[in-house]
């Protein structure tokens, strides 16, 4: 497999077709017939996601750091460079990213009612911005896709979602906007301080890392990196945007919200926030304050989840207590927290996503998400039932499921170094039942009295198709994770040395404008 | 045995060195894959089954499917579900005589793959054959069979057939995956999968709310016992940087001392894990209320195997606790407590699997008084006997209820098939049930020669030899609650038995004419547990009752078999017990030795019977309907279960849900998101305010833009 | 000369501005305006002699866009004429939010 797509030049050439093919798939939205634009998109994003498969096999795990990395000249009074590359934790988001999209516009298809073409081609643009963010290495491009992925959203939100959807779409987008520029801020600062140091300017993010910073200005430049990526996150308590914005968008959009969008944040964190400012990143109070917030995310969250009547509004919730997880993890900054972190992340993609796959099918069946509209469904659609149960247990961490793996090491490896903090977070397992169970049984179980609960169709074969995979990949993780594990290593390895000596494991020096990236020594 | 024996062992196992050599496991992964295949098995027949049903159920045709439907979901199930497990059980058997086939001394261990492995930690999926394990895989397996074997019959007209065994299925697997993983990791993966099934299969008629009510509490609590466990499991890798067996029980004696505050701390965690999953107070509550599955369920996983894996904790960590005596002190106490205390609530109860339930509880707080104790094999000993004799009484229990439930379902009667108070003079009609569940009731009550006599024995004479030296008074005091309530057990067994199969009659004649008793299926087991029950603890006599009357004058074969077989298991943790705390005293508290106190509680246990058979003799039981609970004083409050259920409802429940509540309505929608929208409001009114300068009028503007450009001129000329 | 050239420009800006703001009619207002640029225009072209040739040019530039903006400007007087029959600017306040 290697040798083949290597022969293609498929190393080459594979980062740019994923980032710019979406949006030749959007040509072809418009010029196919209306009926046919879902088709065609997905068709589309199932190429993609095929295209997407052979990253697996030509990144190599013992090899360089940032691999498949390619370089060129954008703006060149500015120093601006196009160039891509992915590390083992840039290269699970991308696979993420391309599989959640076929999934996401494949259960748009009932949900989907008006103004197709504009939809589909909004989630094309949208991929190409997701995958953008994880693949570039240049900040001012990595911002330019950052802020394209909010402007897709922000119409899928206004357009096509619930009754609240342009107070949802406004919300959504003016949290992200607030944030967004306060980072833009940072990167101009940052920028201005990296030029007179190495004396040409440069966007870089190698060059990048070996500004020296004073620790205030760290500080200062992580507080507004930060704040764009905890927004995104969302780390408690700027997640008020979240519930507003899941309740409200269409199916598809909260599928790709939870499952891709929420992880540009904690990725923002691992891979810019930490090792362009490692003395702040590591400072006790950056590391207090991050724990703590990550802590009361996931009980705070788990609590408020548990009362909600709205099946979504609840699995929104839960996503702030799993990133959460994502949190302390990154933040207790060992090797086992921070891959911990990164499977939480997969994890939370996989299972959230699907859980708004299930909320979604229910509300096609029945146009209402109230929980207490629903009971003994496990009677009438034993397939839905089935995948249901078993999502609900890959996100309330059951062993055996991906969402163990993540939750464990993460927990794991911030007891290591902050007891406390581990062990209050591993509360969040207690309250994770808590939320999760009463909503499982008064949806699947009790008595099934509802006339039209009973007239129910269980699965369809393209809502079976949508779910299969997930709940497959949610085992497999959970059992053998290994080989995610192993690709990630070296990338996480390389982000904490860097951190634990004050920034210079990875920073490569100015003059080096060769195409490929040192590798972590 | 004396103390003495206990001290030799570490000394004598020193000396054998890399004994495991020679021991071969024959296909460990296989004895695995069986139940997990049966699992997959049945589940693609039961979700293909459900399918049928709710295809019925929307197009409004009731009843059950064709003649060729009928055969997929019902024959093969029955077939894979005792068979793999059947097989199982098999494989156990040729390892288990394998390994006593040859000397064995460090465990087997067989890697399959890594499963996590992140910067210093790796956890691996291995298996580990030791001689507990082996034995642990035989009980499981075992039972686990007959039990399945009994569900065909019991479960035969359930429309949920293939799902029963489906989950059941994957019970015996994870239960497997417990006590065969080679690691704290894997166990508790099998820990939350066991409490995964027992939560499916509580909930099994899940479309009665308070059955699925049930399940869903018995997982929320054993979570919080799961908390524990993992805070263990991340507490010990952060000190001893290991957290497979091997390297944690080598690492620890090394990293902390004898009493250290770490090695207690990972105790009392673990402790905390043991308690949720062996259901003891404080967090006993689930298990009642699991009393909602069907009984076999209750038989298996409420009684014999998963409740009994928070003792297998405690004996497979015996190194941990023998560091920790504050750790095992604790274990000891919170299990005299437990024991005492649902044996009280057992006093009161009608029905007839609570009173089931409540014995089971209280028979795990007599294992947690052994393993506190030191007494590990005498906690694996009664766990294995209580496996026999309570598997036995469930599934008496569950002839009992359908025998009962198919009598009142002919006559249309609509009683409470679970009510003692409806039964009454049963061992006319159900006689094999009769002499099975008696022969259990003798045994639990620890009658001489019957297994729960050996077991039970040695449980309370290990916690009174251990009265001596740290914690004296404590052990001393355990002991006598251990003796009031091994009294207590004879005392609630004999009202069950009196309640169900003698007095009385309630129900009417037509009711007695389809009382039949159960078809071979659920007898054969009932009969081969009965005969465990009575044989089992044989293989376990301590030499002083081995040569006293008790052992036959030496008659009995097998003197101490367990404790020599688990040895090379529990000789390192007896080893640092015996280091630290000194050697188990020769004589129990108040004087005497072990043959004397053992007379003394079969005794007393027999005179218990004997005194309840003549309290209830007489006395007339009328029909749940016509009864109304006890009036007040203390045997309300037994039949109310000590209102621990609604105490927890107020302190902890309510408290929680008003919390979550409260940070939903006021602090997220109220505070953060007020806040949010406030901002925004403030952003508006401003610009409002600002807009009020906008009066359209072009000359207005004029004149502002002139003042302004003169402002600014006159800013510049000076 | 200078001074003389300067002065008139000042006047004819000043007269400009009065008009802009104290006449009422859209079409004068309008030519106030282009009086005030032409003001503008003559003390460009004054200095233009001492400073250089780029006043000059500069007077071009706003003779281009004055003669834009009249072309628009009258064009926006003419349909709000045609739709209220006045050019009283006082009588529009289309722009007040």
């Amino acid at each position: 497999m290697s040798a083949f797509l290597q022969a293609v030049g498929y190393p080459s050439w594979a980062l740019h077709a994923l980032t710019w093919l979406p949006l030749a798939g959007i040509g072809g939205i418009l010029l196919a017939p209306r009926a046919r634009a879902g088709h065609v998109a997905f068709g589309w994003s199932a190429f993609l996601l095929v295209l997407s498969l052979g990253l697996w096999w030509s990144f190599d795990p013992a090899g360089e750091l940032f691999q498949l990395a390619s370089r060129a000249v954008w703006i060149e009074p500015w120093g601006v460079d196009y160039a891509l590359g992915i590390d083992g934790i840039a290269l699970f988001m991308v696979l993420l990213s391309t599989l959640t999209m076929p999934l996401a516009i494949l259960a748009s298809f009932r949900y989907i009612r008006q103004r197709e073409k504009s939809f589909y081609s909004l989630m094309l643009l949208l991929q190409t911005g997701i995958v953008g963010v994880f693949v570039s290495m240049d900040l001012l491009l990595f911002y330019v896709f950052f802020e394209l992925t909010l402007v897709p959203m922000y119409f899928i939100i206004g357009i096509w979602g619930g009754e609240r959807r342009v107070y949802a779409a406004i919300k959504f987008f003016l949290y992200t906007a607030f944030g967004s520029l306060l980072m833009l801020v940072g990167i101009l600062y940052l920028y201005a301080r990296a030029r007179s140091f190495l004396g040409a300017p440069t966007f870089f993010l190698p060059e990048l890392l070996g500004t020296p910073l004073s620790l205030t200005e760290q500080l200062l430049l992580f507080g507004a990196f930060g704040t764009a990526f905890a927004i995104k996150v969302p780390l408690f308590p700027l997640h008020t945007w979240l519930p507003d914005a899941h309740v409200e968008a269409p199916t598809p959009g909260s599928v790709v919200l939870a499952a891709v969008l929420l992880k540009i944040g904690t990725y923002g964190f691992i891979r810019f926030a930490l090792p362009l400012f490692p003395d702040a990143a590591s400072h006790s109070w950056v590391t207090g304050i991050m724990l703590t917030l990550g802590v009361v995310g996931i009980v705070y969250a788990a609590w408020v989840a548990a009362v909600q009547p709205d099946a979504k509004k609840l699995v929104a919730y839960t996503s702030v207590a799993h990133m959460g997880f994502v949190i302390i993890g990154i933040f207790a900054l060992t090797a086992t927290g921070l891959q911990g972190g990164l499977m939480v992340m997969i994890s939370h993609g996989i299972s959230t996503g699907a859980l708004f796959l299930l909320v979604g099918m229910l509300y096609e069946r029945r146009h209402t998400r109230t929980i207490s509209d629903f009971g003994g469904l496990a009677r009438v659609a034993p397939l839905l039932a089935t995948a249901f149960v078993i999502t609900a247990l890959t996100s309330i961490g059951l062993p055996g499921t991906s969402g163990f793996v993540g939750e464990f090491l993460a927990l794991l490896g911030t007891f290591e170094r902050h007891p406390g903090a581990g062990a209050l977070a591993t509360t969040g397992v207690i309250f994770a039942a808590y939320y999760m169970l009463p909503m499982v049984q008064r949806i699947l179980f009790n008595r099934l009295d509802d006339p039209e609960n009973r007239a129910m169709p269980d699965l369809s074969r393209r809502e079976a198709g949508i779910l299969a995979p997930l709940v497959l990949l949610m085992i497999l993780l959970g059992v053998y994770p290994g080989p995610v594990l192993e690709r990630m290593e070296p990338a996480v390895e390389a982000v904490l040395e860097h951190v634990d000596d004050g920034g210079s494991a990875l920073a490569s020096p100015p003059a080096d404008r060769a195409l490929r990236v040192e590798p972590a020594p | 045995m004396t103390a003495s024996g206990f001290a030799a062992g570490p000394a004598a196992q020193a000396v054998a060195p890399g004994g495991g050599e020679a021991f071969e496991p024959l296909l460990p992964g296989l004895i695995l894959l069986l139940p997990l295949l049966g699992f997959a098995g049945n589940g693609i027949l039961a979700l293909a089954a459900a399918r049928g049903g709710a295809a019925r159920l929307r197009s409004g045709e009731a009843g059950a499917g064709g003649e060729p439907e009928r055969r997929l979901v019902h024959a093969l199930p029955t077939w894979l579900g005792p068979g793999s497990v059947a097989l199982a059980f098999v494989l156990s058997a040729l390892n288990f005589a394998r390994m006593a086939g040859v000397e064995l001394h460090d465990p087997v261990i067989r890697h399959y793959w890594s499963w996590m492995a992140t910067g210093p930690f790796t956890a691996e999926v291995a298996l580990q054959l030791d001689q507990l394990s082996v034995i642990m895989n035989l009980i499981i397996t075992g039972v686990g069979s007959l039990i399945h074997l009994f569900s065909v019959g019991y479960m035969r007209e359930d429309p949920g057939y293939a799902r029963y065994f489906c989950y059941l299925n994957l019970f015996v697997f994870f239960m497997l995956v417990l006590v065969m993983g080679a690691g704290f990791p894997l166990m508790f993966v099998g820990w939350e999968g066991v409490g995964l099934c027992s939560y499916l299969l509580i909930g099994f008629w899940f479309e009665d709310r308070e059955k699925a009510d049930a399940g869903k509490k018995a997982f929320i609590v054993n979570r919080i016992g799961d908390f524990g466990f993992l805070l263990g499991i991340f507490l010990l890798f952060r000190h001893l940087g290991a957290v497979d067996y091997v390297g944690v029980f080598a690492a620890a004696p090394e990293a902390f001392s004898y009493g250290d505050p770490v090695v207690t701390a990972v105790a009392l965690l673990l402790l905390l894990g043991a308690i949720g999953k062996s259901a003891q107070v404080p967090l006993y509550v689930w298990l009642p209320d699991a009393m909602a599955g069907p009984t076999p369920v209750s038989a298996l996983i409420h009684a014999a195997t998963m409740v009994t894996a928070g003792v297998y904790l405690i004996a497979r960590a015996g190194v941990l606790f023998a560091l920790a005596p504050v750790g095992s002190a604790a274990a000891a106490t919170i299990g005299a407590v437990t024991a005492l205390f649902s044996a009280t609530i057992a006093l009161k109860q009608y029905d007839i699997k609570k009173v089931l339930a409540y014995s089971t509880v209280s028979q795990l707080g007599f294992m947690f008084m052994a393993v506190g104790a030191g007494a590990y094999v005498a906690g694996i000993f009664h766990l294995m006997t209580h496996a026999f004799f309570k598997a036995l009484l469930f599934l008496g229990a569950g002839a009992v209820i359908h025998s009962m439930h198919h009598a009142l379902h002919a006559t249309h009667r609509e009683w409470d098939a679970q009510d003692m108070r409806n039964m009454g003079d049963l061992r006319r009609y159900l006689p094999m049930t009769w002499i099975t569940m008696g022969t259990a009731t003798l045994a639990i009550a620890g009658i001489w020669p019957f297994a729960g006599f050996f077991s039970k024995d040695e449980i309370i004479w290990y916690t009174g030899a251990r009265a001596e030296g740290e914690f004296a008074v404590l052990y001393a005091a355990l002991w006598a609650i251990a003796l009031v309530a091994a009294v207590l057990t004879a005392v609630y067994m004999t009202r069950l038995m009196v309640l169900t199969f003698h007095g009385n009659q309630r129900f009417g004649e037509s009711e007695a004419r389809n009382l039949h008793e159960e078809p071979v299926t659920m007898t054969v087991p009932l009969a081969v547990l009965a005969l465990l029950a009575v044989f089992g603890g044989w293989i376990n006599v301590p030499p002083a009752v081995h040569d006293s009357f008790f052992g036959g004058f030496g008659l009995l074969p097998m003197s101490e078999w367990l404790h020599y077989w688990l040895e090379p298991v529990t000789a390192a943790a007896d080893g640092i017990r015996a280091a630290g705390a000194g050697p188990y005293s020769e004589s129990a508290p108040l004087g005497g030795g072990e043959v004397l106190w053992a007379a003394v509680a079969t005794t007393a246990a027999a005179a218990a019977i004997l005194l309840t058979m003549r309290a209830l003799a007489g006395r007339e039981v009328r029909p749940a309907d016509e009864s109304s609970p006890p009036e007040g004083g203390l045997a309300r409050v037994l039949h109310d279960k000590w209102y621990v259920d609604e105490a927890y409802d107020r302190v902890i429940v309510r408290p929680v849900v008003g919390a979550s509540r409260f940070a939903w309505r006021w602090i997220d929608q109220f505070v953060i998101d007020g806040a949010v929208d406030g901002i925004g409001a403030l952003v508006r009114g401003l610009g409002w305010a600002g807009s009020l300068l906008q009066t359209g009028q072009v000359t207005t503007y004029a004149v502002i833009l002139a003042l302004g450009a003169l402002t600014i001129l006159g800013a510049l000329i000076l | 000369m200078l001074t003389e050239a300067l002065v008139l420009g000042a006047l004819l800006f000043v007269i400009g501005m009065l008009g802009v703001l104290v006449r009422r009619n859209a079409i004068i207002v309008f030519l106030s305006i282009e009086l005030q640029l032409n003001a503008v225009n003559l003390s460009f072209v004054a200095l233009s002699r001492y400073l250089g040739i780029e006043g000059q040019l500069f007077v071009f530039f706003i003779m281009t866009v004055a003669a834009a903006e009249a072309a628009v400007g009258l064009a926006i007087i003419i349909s709000i004429f045609r739709h209220y029959e006045s050019v009283n600017v006082e009588n529009f306040s289309l722009l007040r939010w």
